[in-house]
């Protein structure tokens, strides 16, 4: 197990890496003068010729990013001339609430997907089956975009159940907080659902196949024994799998949906570093939801390797 | 109540499906005394697993799975029992070892655990007593150091000991009858004489019954104390090891003994022509009729039911019995036959 | 080829997905004659009105005509489909056949690669390609198209790989068949199966991709009819005319489901394995 975790923490190094790669030279791609940028209207040649200076402007390409990556890894991601903070307080402040409405989202999704996947595979070619299998294709079908803007449409504007926008804090109101993020969570996890339901759906499907099923049967097991306890903890290794994957898109989801909600998260962050050009945030933001990927997944990895016995020992 | 802990008569098993009915099984009749070792025999496919599967309603559940017949346990028709009923039955009293040790135990789970689960859910024992219970069968079933073993999970054991553990959980609960389907095919040969070996010694031992399914005449010569011979989801001969082996009636069963070498028996190995008929589409008549070297009139048109031939509790489903042939007869027309094709 | 057919057609939801499609192709073909209305035509007087036997579907805050601009959004929605997946599937497809066919460091170099853009979440990926290379509708679908690269190269490597030990590659080898032809003609056609189905899945994320990208203002300028923009555009009335939010959001949603379920179908009709074990 421990040669395990230690073989995948070296596989994410390099991946690491290459995170850092790209994001320092993508974002040099987007035009515009970094220096010029953060130092906005008014600046003296002395005050652009000192800047220069300390990120190493001046210097060729491969010592500028040796010397950004030196900064970023003791923590100093620069400074955002957009909310004149340094880069990583300003990804920390907003941090909470994207990592609230990722958790609630994926909540919602195995709340919603695995007792689904469960009975359709169960109840196979059923009324009920086909009618997963609809929510399954729907759910990646629709835009969480779109299905927020009808949230806010019926669901607030209209039946007046929930707020329609606006970010109350947990320390504000408990309820008030929740009420806030429960339908940007639906939207964002609904997708999810989709895709971890079917992923519950075959992978039941070919559990129940198994022979240690038919063995258990033959134990005397009652079903629902035999459902829960031998069929599903084999079923949900792949689920988590899965899980893991998609926190890609709860990442990339999150851009849109904060935008929409008006939650002030790391997603809206790094749009409005994309919009207002705020080269820094922008490098932060990305550098910060990419690694996260990659730590998510390595951990959901270690994980799997604790679900899974055959790794395990 | 009678001398048999389990009659089975007329069992049907059918199933539907787009292409029509499987009759996988299809009218079987089986009987088995306390401590015996009854062997059910036949190529692959000819239905022995779904009866077994059938007794144990692990079959028959959904729809399109049809059973008819009775299976009587110590007089009562499991047929007729519910889910529920049946549930306390598996495991219990009737327990089965499958075909694949290596796919018949939970990956998710430490064997010990897997073998506790029977004493908790039958005998609601504490989670300890149970695990005491499984360390113990693992012990009885020839696992070397038990209580190290129990912890441990399936991929870490070898073929032959995940069968053992298969073995130490389906005597657990100490049943009167275990099935065992084909437990040796999946093994090494070496393996599979340890088995054997092992099975035999536990009936000695508990007086537990043993139906054991099995395509492989060697097992069955070297185990059983009768044998029933399947053929395209009938039991086409029934008898005890000596009957079947040194006076086999079905021309199925003397085909099938031909087929396989046999120690004291110098004669080259004829094969069975043909193939079964397809359980879609069985033919009228007697379902051997097709590949039956002796085939008469009567055969195409009529099914033969099991007839008691000359020595009492062998039967034996075949025209030939009730025209009276002589026996000598038959026996010298098979040799005949295949020098004719070569 | 025919019982692959075959195989599809059996499959009703998937059957309903190809004519959505074909539906959706026609009208972007024949949108002038099928769009009641010119699709940029602003009307002062008609601004935000419901649903009526003028304009079934309502209009938006400029009055131009939502049913036309949805049926002139096909032709978007299917061009951003059509190149930025033939980026994607011409550009992966190299590079995953070049890193399976050489081996060694060329597939260390470029595998790594596709792990590092696969950490970054889709969108946010487009979004900060689409900031290097400013808005419009051609860089829209050059950063789509670079997006969904990696999956095509991990696609197009698995295959090759598979077969690329296969004894009829070593043959072709052995006969001094050059390596270039030898990936053309011989590991291409083997690794198809997986590309077509790929191709009609990533052909939903691309709409769904445009539409993200348009509603936050980062794709193509806000007059042209896009389902995306018109939603963007719609949010901001949609509590006083809702059908500007609702029915471009349909549009959407039944153009990408139904790339999906084709795409599900393919997969099952093309793999008769997978399906005998799922059915």
């Amino acid at each position: 197990m421990i040669a395990y975790i230690i073989k995948r923490l070296l596989i994410s190094i390099p991946v690491l890496f290459g995170i850092s790669v790209l994001v320092f030279f993508m974002v040099r791609l987007v035009p515009g003068d970094t220096v010029t940028a953060m130092l906005g209207n008014s600046y003296t040649p002395e005050q652009a010729e000192a800047l220069r200076a300390k990120y190493g402007l001046d210097e060729p390409l491969i010592t500028q990013y040796a010397l950004w990556l030196k900064n970023v890894v003791q923590g100093d991601f620069g400074y955002s001339q957009f909310t004149n903070t340094p880069v990583l307080e300003a990804i920390l402040a907003r941090l909470p609430i994207t990592i609230e409405l990722a958790t609630l989202s994926v909540l919602i999704a195995i709340i919603i997907a695995i007792p689904l996947g469960t009975i359709a595979a169960i109840r196979r070619n059923s009324k009920f089956d086909y009618g997963a299998s609809l929510f399954g294709m729907l759910g990646i079908s629709i835009p969480n975009f779109w299905l927020g803007t009808l949230m806010i449409l019926f669901l607030s504007l209209y039946a007046g159940l929930f707020p329609s926008g606006g970010f109350v804090g947990l320390a504000e109101s408990v309820w008030g907080n929740l009420q806030s993020m429960i339908l940007p969570a639906i939207a964002l996890g609904t997708a999810v659902a989709a895709v971890a339901m079917r992923m519950t759906r075959s992978s039941m499907l070919e559990v129940t196949n198994q022979d240690y099923i038919k063995m258990a049967r033959a134990k005397g097991v009652s079903n629902s024994r035999l459902i829960i306890k031998h069929a599903l903890k084999n079923a949900l290794v792949p689920v988590v799998t899965v899980l893991g994957i998609q926190t890609g898109y709860l990442l990339g989801g999150s851009v849109v949906v904060e935008q929409i909600f008006g939650l002030p998260g790391v997603g809206q962050l790094a749009l409005q570093a994309i919009t207002n050009r705020d080269y820094a945030l922008l490098q932060g933001t990305i550098l910060f939801i990419g690694s996260a990927f990659v730590i998510i997944n390595l951990i959901v990895d270690i994980v799997y390797g604790f679900l899974n016995p055959q790794i395990r020992y | 109540m009678s001398e048999y802990i389990m009659e089975v008569n007329d069992l049907k098993t059918h199933f539907h499906t787009k292409q029509g009915i499987v009759k996988a099984v299809d009218g079987v009749n089986l009987r088995i005394k306390p401590g015996e070792i009854l062997a059910v025999v036949g190529e692959s496919g000819c239905g022995k697993s779904v009866t077994s599967q059938s007794i144990m309603r692990i079959v028959g559940q959904k729809k399109s799975e049809q059973l008819s017949g009775e299976v009587f346990y110590h007089g009562e028709d499991l047929l007729q029992k519910t889910e529920a009923e049946m549930r306390k039955i598996r495991g219990k009293h009737i327990s089965m070892v499958f075909q694949d040790p290596m796919t018949s135990l939970n990956p998710a789970y430490n064997v010990g655990t897997q073998i506790a689960e029977m004493p908790q859910i039958h005998e609601n024992k504490p989670k300890k007593a149970a695990w005491q219970r499984a360390v113990e069968m693992l012990k009885k079933v020839g696992i070397p150091s038990p209580d190290k073993r129990a912890s441990q999970y399936p991929h870490q054991y070898s073929g032959g000991m995940r069968q053992r553990g298969v073995i130490a959980m389906s005597l657990s609960c100490d049943p009167d009858l275990i099935i065992a389907d084909e437990p040796t095919t999946a093994l090494d040969v070496t393996i599979q004489a340890q088995v054997l070996d092992l099975l035999r010694r536990l009936r000695d031992e508990t007086g537990t019954a043993i139906m054991l399914v099995t395509h492989d005449l060697g097992v069955v010569a070297e185990l059983c104390d009768r044998v029933a011979v399947m053929y395209a989801g009938k039991i086409v001969e029934e008898g005890t090891s000596e009957d079947i082996f040194d006076r086999p009636k079905h021309p199925y069963t003397q085909g099938l003994l031909h087929s396989v070498p046999r120690p004291g028996h110098a004669e080259r190995l004829q094969p069975i022509e043909g193939q079964p008929p397809s359980l879609h589409d069985l033919p009228e008549g007697c379902r051997f009729a097709d590949r039956c070297p002796f085939v008469m009139e009567q055969c195409r048109n009529e099914q033969p039911d099991l007839l008691t031939t000359e020595t009492p509790g062998h039967t034996v489903a075949c025209w030939l019995e009730k025209e009276g042939v002589e026996d000598d007869n038959r026996r010298t027309r098979p040799r005949q036959q295949p020098e004719e094709t070569f | 080829m025919n019982d692959i057919w075959y195989q599809f057609k059996k499959n009703k939801i998937a059957m309903f997905g190809l004519i959505m499609i074909s539906i959706f192709i026609l009208s972007a073909i024949v949108a002038p004659i099928l769009a009641p209305y010119d699709p940029y035509k602003m009307s002062g007087g008609e601004s935000l009105a419901g649903p009526s036997l003028a304009h079934w579907l309502g209009t938006d805050q400029f009055g131009r005509d939502i049913l036309s601009r949805i049926i002139y959004g096909t032709r978007i929605s299917l061009q951003v489909g059509i190149i930025s997946v033939g980026i994607s599937l011409v550009a992966g497809t190299i590079i995953g056949v070049v890193a399976a066919y050489y081996g060694k460091w060329v597939d260390h170099v470029l595998s790594r690669l596709t792990d590092v853009m696969f950490s970054f979440p889709d969108i946010l990926l487009a979004l900060v390609i689409m900031a290097i290379l400013g808005p419009s509708l051609t860089n829209l679908m050059i950063a789509i198209g670079i997006v969904y690269t990696p999956i095509f190269a991990r696609i197009a490597r698995g295959s090759v790989l598979t077969i690329k030990h296969s004894l009829y590659i070593d043959a072709a080898k052995s006969m001094g068949i050059s390596n270039v032809k030898i990936m053309w003609k011989h590991i291409l056609p083997n690794s198809m199966a997986p590309l077509i189905v790929q191709v009609t899945l990533s052909f939903a994320f691309a709409i769904l991709a445009e539409a993200a990208l348009s509603f936050l203002g980062l794709g193509v300028s806000p007059d042209t009819p896009s389902w995306g923009i018109m939603l963007s555009e719609g949010k901001n009335w949609m509590e006083s005319a809702w059908w500007i939010a609702v029915f471009p959001g349909i549009a959407i949603t039944m153009a990408v489901f139904s790339f999906n379920v084709m795409g599900d179908g393919l997969r099952d009709a093309l793999d008769p394995k997978l399906k005998n074990e799922s059915s």
